[in-house]
């Protein structure tokens, strides 16, 4: 059999990884130490020139379905890991077929929950962690993608601004539908309460969880979570005809979950005397797509959030509510922005994403402001931020030594 | 052949399956009914989903009864609605029209909690840090059930899987095939009237998935829990079942064992769905006392082919053909033989003549044939078959019906 490699970027250095090997047994000079989640296959992260991919073992057609899932999901721009490639036709020296290889691209600056547990957990940072998968969930149900697999496992955080955003890993039991009914959406929260629950009674028996966290509240948390979301995205709203004002402010306040409205049905009942609306299409992503437009800047939805406050402050300073939009952005980025985060040490640029240090900047500057009893400059909270804050956080660009296990179920029989 | 020794009980078609194995009379096994005496039996009574916006139902006034204690598959092919209905039986999907029982109990508008079903998903990761107890049982804890209650189902079902001296080990300790058990435990410990499971066997490598098969049909035996199993593979349906109900666009094609499956196929969607290697179907005219088979007369009853019109589908199994030495019969171009010791497979192509006769679109038209492996023809060899007596599978070229017994 031949060894055939799907990918859309060809990379010649792909050629040079030992597929003829079992995943299992690669040599460790190949490999990236990154935390592994509890999988179910044989997952490595492996170094590939400026890279790091992880490769995962899993038969043809899986690996396949797989790959094409992924693809469609970043299509349908929907926060998952980007698929790289697929091989297929691995033979072992003395003949033996391998199993095919899904290759991600590694999700930089991401942390999977067993190594965010690892650092001992404020509790509200374990509420935001799921507060970031109920979105997530809520925006794949609105793409109408039933998941089938929703766990911790299988999602990776970016810090945001100081909470979290999810990001999907595996697709791997997942299905694309036009729209979901409530039923399939019932079935993934279903799949969802176990899992977690599962996954954090797992960290408490390792003593990984604070004592007073609940388990069972906090995967029921994700549940309530993701239902007041779904309600404030999708419930339709009545009223008189007179107070059509409120479509806008359904609009706003859908804007301030982080979403566009796409298409609003309205209706008026049979009298005319009552409006009926239904956010039709609600897209994820509303301040992320603002700052973007803006400053080309591709940041998380509540960093993006965070940095167009800056702005409006900044506009706002400098007296130019007048002047064009765009413009004032440019400068803001010239003037703000960039001096903040060209100012991070070269040896210190592993630790956070940039828009996560320029929110940390302006947390900082907020400290000292107060303490100091009078405004910071930025360039002073900045010198101070690097000097006493930076240094003492880990390095997160792609996380190391944090054990995790393996586990994979799909063993060989005794 | 496509079923082995495995393979259960046969059972008339439309009646109910086998029942009743083992019903933990004895106390040893699982509480399974425990509390619970009702016939867990399901029905489906004209059952049909509808998706908003799809103009045709995903299932479709779908009517099976299922007997307590029964292994039944839904097989059929990806949009089949077989999924749809396991949903619509764990309550996870509306139901549009008719309804669902299970025993008496009409369940159409419950919820899935009310419904004592247990959904068994494909997958299933183990914890770490957890013990083997904690790795079965921690679902019932979210179910708000005692820990006494719990730790006395999960020493049961360990009992049933062999697990009892691991129970206070960590999985890292066990092999792969028992952490597949501790897997299965999970749902067993839920102890439900019937299990739901949903391909659980697809993300398995080849060996394993045949290994597990027979695990699982035969724990499903021991517990005697009604099972509604769903596969897109016909071989795991046929191993698997004691009936297999064949679902095509929302729509059953028929739900009969799997040896009345194999030896009558309602119809054509069947005849070529379960099977493999899969079955000849061609069409040919109809003759005075039975269908032309290319100058060869094969015998059907005259009142079986009183209404079908000029021309019927002929439907043989592969291993239902044998070579004619006189040059009458199929006329096949071998292809590729492959040897299998005692039997051997021949893929061809049968002659465009064939076709020619019927006045229908020539073309080759691939041809599989079993024949004895002690003398196979060899490739590019043409050769002569002829369906074995009795075993021919005849269908009305319209409807594709079944026709005759």
């Amino acid at each position: 059999m031949t060894l055939e490699i799907t990918t859309a970027r060809p990379e010649s250095a792909l050629l040079d990884l030992p597929w003829s090997t079992p995943l299992e047994e690669w040599p460790e000079s190949y490999l990236a130490a990154l935390p592994r989640g509890i999988s179910r296959h044989v997952v490595r992260f492996v170094k590939l020139g400026p890279r790091v991919l992880a490769v995962k073992e899993i038969k043809d057609d899986i690996a396949d379905r797989e790959y094409a899932m992924l693809r469609n999901l970043r299509r349908l721009d929907v926060p998952s890991v980007e698929p790289f490639g697929v091989v297929h036709g691995r033979t072992a020296p003395d003949g033996e077929p391998l199993d095919a290889c899904l290759i991600t691209r590694h999700l930089q600056f991401s942390l999977p929950y067993r190594a965010l547990y690892s650092q001992n957990l404020r509790p509200d940072t374990a509420v935001r962690l799921m507060d970031a998968l109920a979105v997530l969930l809520v925006r794949l149900h609105l793409e109408g993608f039933w998941w089938g697999d929703v766990s911790l496992s299988n999602t990776l955080f970016r810090r945001d601004a100081g909470a979290f955003a999810a990001y999907l890993v595996d697709a791997e039991t997942g299905e694309l539908h036009a729209r979901l009914s409530d039923g399939q959406r019932e079935h993934d929260l279903d799949i969802a309460r176990v899992n977690i629950a599962g996954e954090l009674m797992d960290l408490a028996a390792g003593g990984f969880l604070e004592e007073h966290a609940d388990p069972f509240e906090v995967s029921a948390s994700v549940i309530e979570r993701y239902h007041t979301l779904w309600n404030a995205l999708t419930g339709t709203e009545r009223f008189e005809l007179g107070d059509r004002w409120r479509v806008d402010e359904r609009i706003r306040r859908l804007n301030e979950l982080g979403f566009d409205v796409d298409e609003l049905s309205m209706t008026t009942d049979i009298g005319g005397t009552e409006i009926v609306i239904t956010p039709k299409v609600v897209d994820a992503g509303h301040h992320s797509r603002r700052l973007l437009r803006l400053t080309g800047l591709d940041v998380g939805e509540n960093q993006a959030r965070r940095l167009l406050n800056d702005l409006d402050a900044y506009t706002a300073a400098t007296d130019r509510q007048g002047d064009d939009e765009e413009i004032v952005a440019h400068d803001w980025l010239a003037k703000i922005y960039e001096p903040v985060t060209r100012a991070v040490p070269r040896e210190l640029t592993g630790r956070l994403e940039p828009a996560e240090i320029f929110h940390e900047v302006l947390e900082h500057r907020w400290y000292m402001s107060e303490r100091a009893g009078h405004d910071t400059p930025i360039e002073e909270a900045l010198r101070d931020y690097v000097a006493t804050v930076l240094p003492t956080k880990p390095e997160e660009k792609s996380v190391v030594g944090v054990d995790t296990e393996e586990m994979p179920v799909i063993g060989r029989f005794d | 052949m496509v079923f082995g020794p495995a393979m259960g009980h046969d059972v008339d078609a439309c009646s109910l399956g086998q029942a009743h194995l083992y019903n933990g009379s004895s106390g040893t096994f699982l509480p399974v009914k425990e509390g619970n005496e009702a016939m867990a039996t399901v029905t489906f009574d004209n059952a049909t989903r509808q998706y908003p916006g799809n103009p045709i139902p995903s299932v479709d006034k779908l009517n099976i009864e299922i007997a307590d204690g029964e292994f039944l598959v839904l097989v059929g092919p990806s949009g089949c609605g077989k999924s749809t209905s396991l949903r619509m039986l764990a309550g996870l999907e509306e139901v549009n029209g008719g309804r669902i029982l299970i025993g008496d109990r009409d369940v159409t508008n419950l919820s899935p909690k009310d419904r004592d079903v247990a959904m068994v998903f494909q997958n299933y990761a183990l914890y770490p840090h957890m013990t083997v107890a904690d790795n079965m049982g921690f679902a019932l804890k979210i179910a708000g059930v005692d820990k006494a209650e719990i730790r006395k189902r999960v020493e049961e079902a360990a009992k049933i899987l062999d697990l009892t001296p691991y129970l206070d080990r960590k999985p890292k300790a066990l092999s792969g095939g028992q952490r597949q058990r501790v897997a299965m435990g999970r749902a067993i410990v839920r102890s439900p009237q019937v299990f739901l499971m949903d391909e659980p066997l697809s993300n398995l490598d080849a060996k394993l998935r045949v290994q597990t098969r027979t695990q699982i049909a035969s724990l499903q035996r021991r517990l005697g829990v009604t099972t509604v199993y769903v596969t897109h593979d016909q071989v795991e349906a046929m191993t698997m079942g004691d009936r297999v109900a064949v679902l095509k666009d929302g729509i059953l094609q028929q739900c009969d064992s799997p040896r009345r499956m194999y030896d009558h196929p309602a119809n054509v969607f069947v005849a070529g769905f379960i099977g493999s290697p899969a079955m000849n179907l061609m069409e040919v005219p109809v003759t005075d006392g039975g269908v032309d088979l290319h100058g060869h007369t094969v015998p059907v009853a005259r009142e079986d082919l009183a209404n079908v019109g000029k021309n019927v589908t002929l439907g043989v199994r592969p291993e239902d053909l044998e070579l004619s030495s006189d040059q009458s019969g199929i006329p096949v171009t071998v292809d590729v033989v492959e040897e299998l010791g005692a039997d051997a497979y021949i893929y061809g192509s049968t002659e465009q003549k064939l076709l020619e006769a019927t006045g229908e679109n020539a073309g080759a038209v691939p041809f599989i044939a079993r024949v004895d492996g002690r003398r196979p023809p060899e490739k590019g060899d043409k050769i002569y078959l002829k369906p074995k007596s009795g075993h021919v599978h005849v269908f009305n070229a319209e409807s594709g019906l079944r026709v005759g017994d």
